[in-house]
């Protein structure tokens, strides 16, 4: 490495990147050599964006990069791997079948007259895989027999080999356990000291401040704050995150509460969701907090029966009775309703009309005898388009070609033809932009003061708190406490999501953990 | 006040669902099909007849019915490839309930069907009960089907006589009551395709078959029904060849499978399911068919027949590929 300590490596100038909307905008900031830089923000603050524009995945549409002196503007990942910027994806780019070193030099494969010499691949290997100090796995392995940490090592040696001046890593600990994430910091620790810029996306308080030296924090697209990480508590790193001041309010009406309309008891399924009871009433906006991989995707879609549990029962209707249900239809049948946090993937079909996905759920109101009245299917379309303001060129539009607040509101105005008393919502407002999410709470709030039964899971903490009236945080599986609207702190809530995953004496006394500052 | 509607003009609303393909491949499927019929008249000199005519119209039934059976199954993301094996096991049974057990021809023709919805029900069932792919389990219902129409006739052809000859005699212009059944048969198809709730569901299962689980509906007897109503209609071809050949040929509609895929997918319906129109296969039928009876009728050998419309099949799928990637990119 040339390069020594604190030269600057990388300099953003202006940097934005306008989709449909803005999602970046005049960001400027300096990647050095030997640094290890925490790039954070809330879920859709533009960290993924930024590290794309890095990494070549996009071109930048306002601004420039330089790169150790030169114009940079890479138009693909190879060309930026070829200069030295590699990342390394949440998703690992590993082929399980392939062995540790196949994997390590697909593209350039050691060989004679299209014979692999795999000698020299060994060879090869085992030096790629020194670097990263894992000499003890034999290259020969079929990367799938490996533990995802040690994938993730493979992954990291593979971006190594050649030039490599900066690395990316994009949540590398979301499936890491704690030995695992050890090995991982040795690694990042010994790049840094070979003078390679780091940066280091992730949302983990504890983890950034381990590792990294500055900080680097997004809100919705701006840079809002480039500082030694040491200058900062936790307390303030959340609320350098979070950005607007706790109390914040909107104001959705007035509604009332009434008796309890869904009760969960002891649901259980594996490791991911343990034992866990709640109670939902009328009119009650109940909210689900956690970390990712806490159980709360898992949680809804045992309710909705889109998984069967293992143990555990739920009653529904007031006073609550007991219903079985063993499918989505059923759980359709007895009022229930899911909206998927993966709408692309298991809530729409991108590739039919507006009209098509708002009716699926819906075809025996807009049909006679099995056939289907498409006067009826248009007209419950365009009521809904009206109602929920879906921004589209009519209801034969397909909706794959909607933003994603729109393609939202066509799945939830699917549920609302149907009368259902209980909605789950999972990350309604996810990849939606801000002034989609006010419709939707406010949305929420209306269906709240029908007397439906609303049970909200979001990774944004603050959006519970602003439209729950009660929130539950689930860790590790368990549902450690639920917390009052006015009796809640942000610091209470984080410290419930983190309780799971510490000693089985912090479970016992979950209120006692504290952020400490 | 002189306002112009601006919102109509840029609300131009591109009409794609699963079930229309747009009118520009309705247009392009049937210039194929005219040009081909041009060219072959201008090759030879017989083509453009009355005998031409009535040939086609008696051959291709079986293809029509099958190949709308077939669409169905490619909508949902399957593929069956039984089809051939299993038109011979309903023929097969047609023979032994006529001549081994003296049944009369009405209920002999409906155990055939119902013997050769059994078939495609196995299918279905077991592709939905343990999630396999349709591909493999219909392979093995393929073999289940040919070894069992064997057996029931000893591995010889089986004749029957003309007791289902009027079915394929024609009534007036070349056309038999088996053309007049299977062009009803791809009415109602289209209709069921089109309107009613059983074929937004197969359209939907196809597009995305875990939105429409979550969206309250269970996929799975209607994945079955489908790969039933192949086997419906694949007893159905069977009893069209069993009248127009008199005889049951345990060796019959070996490798029809693939002439079947062939014609769906020239007419533009997606292996990938979703995407699919029962209007566009019967031009598709129409143009496989056109194109083996052109080349019979100039004189072509049959390895150049093969290669030919190999090609053409190759060609169909590129042009209509190449189509809607243009149209996708345009929005």
């Amino acid at each position: 490495m040339s390069a020594s300590v604190h030269d600057v490596v990388l300099t953003a100038r202006g940097l934005g990147k306008t989709y449909a909307q803005p999602v970046l905008g005049e960001v400027s900031l300096e990647l050095r050599a030997g640094e290890v830089l925490a790039l954070t923000g809330e879920n859709g603050a533009g960290k993924s964006t930024l590290s794309k524009l890095f990494s070549g995945l996009e071109t930048p549409t306002a601004g420039h990069m330089l790169y150790r002196g030169q114009a940079y503007a890479p138009v693909s990942r190879s060309e930026a791997e070829r200069l030295g910027v590699r990342m390394v994806m949440q998703e690992l780019n590993l082929l399980p079948t392939l062995t540790v070193a196949e994997n390590l030099f697909l593209d350039n494969l050691p060989s004679r007259f299209g014979w692999i010499s795999q000698k020299r691949l060994r060879q090869m290997a085992v030096d790629a895989m020194a670097q990263v100090g894992l000499e003890a796995i034999d290259p020969d392995t079929p990367v799938g027999e490996l533990g995802i940490g040690h994938q993730q090592m493979v992954e990291i040696a593979r971006n190594l080999i050649g030039d490599c001046h900066v690395l990316i890593f994009d949540e590398p600990t979301a499936m890491l356990t704690a030995r695992e994430v050890e090995l991982l910091f040795t690694q990042i620790e010994r790049l840094r000291a070979r003078g390679v810029a780091i940066v280091y996306i992730s949302h983990r308080l504890e983890e950034l401040q381990r590792v990294a030296q500055r900080i680097v924090v997004l809100r919705d697209g701006r840079l809002v704050c480039d500082e030694p990480i040491q200058r900062y508590s936790s307390a303030e790193l959340v609320n350098l995150m979070v950005g607007r001041e706790l109390g914040e309010h909107i104001d959705l009406g007035r509604r009332s509460i009434g008796g309890p309309l869904l009760r969960v008891d002891k649901l259980s399924r594996g490791e991911k969701v343990r034992e866990v009871s709640f109670e939902v009433r009328a009119g009650e906006i109940f909210g689900i907090s956690g970390l990712i991989g806490a159980g709360r995707t898992e949680l809804l879609r045992l309710i909705y029966g889109a998984d069967r549990a293992d143990s555990g029962s739920i009653a529904l209707g007031q006073p609550p009775l007991p219903v079985t249900i063993d499918s989505p239809k059923s759980a359709v049948s007895a009022g229930i309703a899911l909206i998927t946090e993966d709408r692309k993937g298991e809530g729409l079909l991108l590739s039919q009309s507006i009209s098509a996905n708002i009716a699926l759920g819906n075809l025996g109101a807009v049909s006679r005898a099995g056939v289907l009245d498409r006067g009826a299917e248009r007209e419950l379309a365009e009521r809904q388009i009206q109602a929920m303001r879906i921004r589209s060129a009519g209801a034969d539009q397909v909706v794959g070609e909607l933003s994603g607040g729109n393609q939202q509101k066509v799945v939830i105005g699917r549920w609302l033809e149907r009368d259902c008393q209980v909605l789950l919502f999972d990350e309604p407002t996810r990849g939606i932009d801000v002034g989609a999410k006010f419709d939707i709470y406010g949305l929420l709030a209306e269906l709240a003061r029908q007397g439906k039964a609303l049970v909200v899971v979001s990774s944004d903490l603050r959006e519970l708190m602003l439209i729950c009236d009660r929130i539950a945080v689930l860790s590790a599986g368990r549902l450690i406490d639920t917390f009052e609207r006015d009796h809640w702190t942000q610091d209470q809530l984080l410290a419930a999501a983190f309780a799971g995953y510490q000693k089985r004496d912090a479970l016992l006394h979950p209120a006692a953990p504290r952020m400490d500052a | 006040m002189k306002t112009t509607p601006l919102e109509n003009q840029s609300a131009a609303p591109a009409r794609r669902s699963g079930t229309y393909l747009g009118l520009g491949t309705y247009l392009g499927l049937a210039g194929a099909l005219l040009a081909m019929i041009v060219l072959f008249s201008m090759l030879s000199s017989h083509f453009w007849s009355y005998s031409t005519f009535s040939t086609l119209a008696n051959q291709i039934p079986d293809l029509m019915v099958l190949a709308v059976g077939m669409t169905f199954v490619l909508i949902i993301g399957g593929i069956d490839l039984s089809v051939g094996s299993v038109l011979a096991l309903a023929a097969s049974t047609v023979s032994v309930a006529i001549l081994g057990w003296g049944w009369s021809i009405v209920p002999a023709a409906l155990l055939g069907m119902a013997v050769a919805a059994l078939a495609g029900s196995v299918t279905g069932v077991v592709t939905v009960a343990w999630r396999i792919p349709s591909f493999i389990v219909s392979l093995g219902v393929l073999e289940m089907a040919r070894g069992l129409a064997y057996q029931f006739t000893d591995s010889r052809t089986a004749y029957i006589g003309d007791a289902y000859a009027w079915f394929s005699n024609p009534i007036a212009f070349g056309i038999s009551p088996a053309f007049i059944i299977a062009l009803l048969v791809i009415v109602i198809a289209h209709l069921v395709l089109t309107r009613t709730i059983f074929g937004r569901y197969l359209i939907g299962i196809g597009t995305n078959e875990e939105a429409v689980r979550l969206a309250g509906i269970d996929p799975r007897p209607y994945k079955v029904l489908v790969f039933a109503l192949m086997g419906l209609l694949a007893g159905l071809a069977a009893l069209f060849q069993v009248s127009r050949l008199e005889a049951a040929d345990p060796n019959a509609g070996s490798g029809l499978e693939l002439q079947v895929i062939a014609a769906v997918v020239i007419g533009g319906t997606s292996l990938m399911g979703g995407r699919g129109s029962v209007i566009s296969t019967f031009f598709g039928v129409l143009i496989i068919s056109v194109l083996a009876a052109g080349l019979a009728q100039i004189g072509a050998s049959e390895p150049t027949k093969r290669i030919i419309t190999g090609a053409v099949i190759v060609i169909a799928v590129v042009l209509d590929t190449y189509r809607s990637r243009r149209a996708a990119r345009r929005n």
